[in-house]
C-alpha cells in the first residue's frame, strides 16, 4: 500500500478508528519516550516491567465489571509501583525475586479472572498483543489528558529526578525527598505504561518504554538532546509501525516495536560517538578512544599551596 | 564557636553496633583524617553528621546547631562510586546538581547559581574541561568534579569520603595539596581514607577509629604500635607498622 493509500484512509470515514489509533500510539510513544529517558539511566528496566505485569488483574477486573480499562489499570499499577518503591528504599534487600514471585502471580490472577468473562479469548488476545481497533472515543482525551499531567511533572521536576539519578547519597544530604521523588517518578512510569496498553499491548509495552531512550543514549551525550530524541524516534516508530501494519495486516503493538527495534539497531551500528561500526572505522585513524585512555595534562594544582 | 562538635555518639545499623561513644571535634582550618579499616564505620560517621542516618544516642551540633540534611553548611563528597558516571551530562551541569537543593521548584538555575558553578570550578581547576562529559574523564579529575560539586554550596563543613581510593599516587598527592589549600582558607575539613601515607602526608590531624575512636592527635604523637594493631587489626610484623614508624 502507498502512502497516499495510507493517507486516504485515515480520512475516510468508514475507517474513523484509524486516526483514532494513530493519535493514541504517538501520544503514548512521545511519553514513553520522555518517561524511558530516566528509567534507563536508572537503569530501572525491571519497573516498568514489573508494572506491565501487574496492570493486567487491574484491566481484567475492570473488563469483567466493564469498566474503564484505562482506570482499573491506573488503579493496579500504581499500587505495584508504591509497593517497589517502598521495597527498594532499602538498597541491601534483593528485591528483583520478591518482585518476580509477585508479578508472575499477579499476572496469572489476570488471565484467571478474564476467563470468568463470556467471549474472552478476543479480549485477551487484545490486551497481550494490542488492536487499533474498538477504542472509545473518551480514551483519546484520556490519554492525550494524563499525557500531558506526565509531560508537565516531567518538566517541573526534571532537575530533582536528575540530581536524584546522579547520586541518592548526595541528594539526600541536600535535603531533597529521594522516597517522594522516587514515588513520584514510579507513578509516572505505571501511568506512561498505562496509556500505552490499548494499541502496544500488555507483553511489548516495555520496548516503547526503554527502546527508543536507549537508541538515544546511544546517539548524544546531552541529556537535554535525549530527551528530545526518544519521544521523536517513539512517534516516528508508532507512525511508521501503524502505518505497516495496516499495509500488510500485521499486528499493531508488534509492527510499532520492531520498527523502534531497527532504529536502535542502526544507532548501536552507526552512532557518531558510541557506534560499533563507526567506533572501528575511526580507530586505525589514530583516534583511540579518547579522554579516558589519555587524561588531559596535569594541571599544576600543587601551585595553590 | 566550633565547627563540628560530637559527643557520645553511638549508632546501630540492622540491630548491631556500628559506632559507640564517639567523640570528635572539628575547627576551621583544620585537616582531619578519619583512618579505619573497611567496616570501621568512617561512611557511617560521616552519614551520622549529615543527619542522614538515625542515632541511638549522643549529639552532632553543626556551628552551634543540631545537624540538618539540607540546612547546615556542610558539603559533602561521597565515594566515586555513588555518582553515576554514564549519565549523559557535563561537568558544569554535574557541578551545578549540587545545588538542587538551593534552586526552588519550579525554577531554573540563575546568574548566582551559573557564578557559583565556574567559582567551584576555577577551586579545582577544572574550568578548562567544563563542556566534557562526565564519562569521559579520569579517576582524578572525577574526584574534583565531586568536590567542586560540594564547593558549590560556598559550605563552611567539608566531609570528603575516601577521596584517595582507587587512585595513584601522582592523582593522590595532587588532591592532597588541593585538600590541604581547601582547609587553610578556613574551612573544616573531614576526610576518612584507609590509605595511611596519604593521609600523614596532608593531614593536620588523624583520628584512628574501629567503631569507637582508637586515638586522636598529630601524626607525630601516633607512633605506638598498639594503637595501629588495635585500629587496623594487623600484627606487629605487618608492613602497615613498618610505615608508621618511617613517618
Ligand atoms: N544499611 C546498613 N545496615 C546494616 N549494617 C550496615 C549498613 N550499612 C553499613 N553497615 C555495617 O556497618 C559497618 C560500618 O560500615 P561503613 O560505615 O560503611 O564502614 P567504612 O566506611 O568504614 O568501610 C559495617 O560493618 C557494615 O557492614
Ligand atoms: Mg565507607
Amino acid at each position: 500500500m502507498s502512502i497516499t493509500d495510507f493517507l486516504t484512509d485515515l480520512l475516510n470515514p468508514d475507517l474513523a478508528f484509524l486516526p483514532k489509533a494513530l493519535a493514541i500510539a504517538v501520544m503514548s510513544s512521545i511519553v514513553c519516550g520522555v518517561v524511558g529517558c530516566y528509567v534507563v539511566l536508572r537503569g530501572m528496566a525491571f519497573i516498568g516491567d514489573a508494572v506491565a505485569h501487574a496492570v493486567f488483574p487491574g484491566i481484567a477486573v475492570a473488563f469483567v465489571l466493564q469498566g474503564s480499562l484505562v482506570l482499573g489499570g491506573a488503579v493496579a499499577g500504581v499500587a505495584t509501583a508504591l509497593l517497589i518503591a517502598i521495597f527498594s528504599q532499602n538498597r541491601r534487600v534483593k528485591e528483583d525475586s520478591i518482585i518476580g514471585v509477585f508479578l508472575v502471580g499477579a499476572f496469572a490472577l489476570g488471565i484467571v479472572t478474564i476467563s470468568q468473562a463470556p467471549g474472552y479469548a478476543g479480549s485477551l488476545q487484545q490486551f497481550l498483543f494490542g488492536s487499533i481497533t474498538g477504542i472509545p472515543d473518551r480514551d483519546l482525551y484520556v490519554v492525550g489528558g494524563t499525557g500531558l499531567v506526565i509531560l508537565g511533572l516531567v518538566l517541573a521536576l526534571h532537575k530533582e529526578f536528575v540530581a536524584v539519578c546522579l547520586d541518592r547519597e548526595m541528594s539526600r544530604s541536600m535535603g531533597l525527598s529521594v522516597f517522594w521523588l522516587d514515588i513520584v517518578l514510579y507513578v509516572l512510569v505505571t501511568l506512561a505504561v498505562v496509556i500505552s496498553l490499548q494499541t502496544i499491548g500488555n507483553i511489548l509495552v516495555l520496548a516503547l518504554l526503554i527502546t527508543p531512550a536507549a537508541a538515544a543514549r546511544l546517539l548524544t551525550d546531552r541529556l537535554g538532546v535525549m530527551m528530545l530524541l526518544a519521544p521523536l524516534i517513539g512517534g516516528v516508530a508508532a507512525t511508521v509501525g501503524l502505518y505497516l501494519s495496516w499495509s500488510y495486516d500485521t499486528p499493531v503493538g508488534g509492527t510499532i516495536v520492531l520498527v523502534a527495534t531497527a532504529v536502535f539497531l542502526a544507532a548501536w551500528l552507526f552512532a557518531p560517538r558510541h557506534g560499533l561500526l563507526t567506533r572501528r572505522w575511526r580507530r586505525p585513524g589514530g583516534q583511540e578512544l579518547g579522554g579516558d585512555v589519555h587524561p588531559s595534562p596535569r594541571p599544576a594544582l600543587s601551585q595553590a599551596k | 564557636m566550633r565547627a563540628l562538635d560530637i559527643e557520645g555518639l553511638d549508632v546501630d545499623l540492622g540491630g548491631r553496633p556500628v559506632l559507640r561513644d564517639i567523640r570528635l571535634h572539628l575547627d576551621r582550618g583544620e585537616l582531619v583524617g578519619l583512618l579505619g579499616p573497611n567496616g570501621a564505620g568512617k561512611t557511617t560517621l560521616l552519614r551520622a553528621v549529615l543527619a542522614l542516618t538515625r542515632t541511638r544516642g549522643g549529639t552532632v551540633t553543626v556551628e552551634g546547631k543540631p545537624s540538618r540534611p539540607g540546612r547546615s553548611e556542610i558539603g559533602y563528597v561521597p565515594q566515586r562510586h555513588e555518582f553515576t558516571w554514564d549519565f549523559p551530562i557535563s561537568v558544569e551541569q554535574a557541578v551545578m546538581s549540587g545545588r538542587t537543593g538551593r534552586i526552588r521548584l519550579l525554577r531554573r538555575p540563575g546568574v548566582a547559581d551559573w557564578r557559583a558553578v565556574g567559582d567551584a570550578l576555577d577551586r579545582v581547576q577544572l574550568t578548562g574541561l567544563r563542556r566534557r562529559p562526565v564519562g569521559e574523564l579520569s579517576g582524578g579529575q572525577r574526584q574534583r568534579v565531586l568536590v567542586a560539586r560540594a564547593l558549590a554550596l560556598a559550605p563552611r563543613i567539608l566531609l570528603l569520603d575516601e577521596p584517595f581510593t582507587g587512585l595513584d599516587m601522582p592523582t593522590q598527592e595532587l588532591l592532597g595539596d588541593l585538600f590541604t589549600s581547601l582547609a587553610a582558607e578556613d574551612r573544616a575539613v573531614l576526610m576518612t581514607t584507609h590509605d595511611l601515607v596519604a593521609a600523614v602526608d596532608s593531614c593536620t590531624r588523624l583520628v584512628l577509629l574501629n567503631g569507637r575512636i582508637i586515638a586522636d592527635g598529630q601524626p607525630a604523637d601516633l607512633q605506638d604500635a598498639e594503637l595501629w594493631t588495635k585500629t587496623f587489626g594487623v600484627s606487629e610484623t605487618s608492613p602497615l607498622l613498618k610505615l608508621v614508624r618511617a613517618t
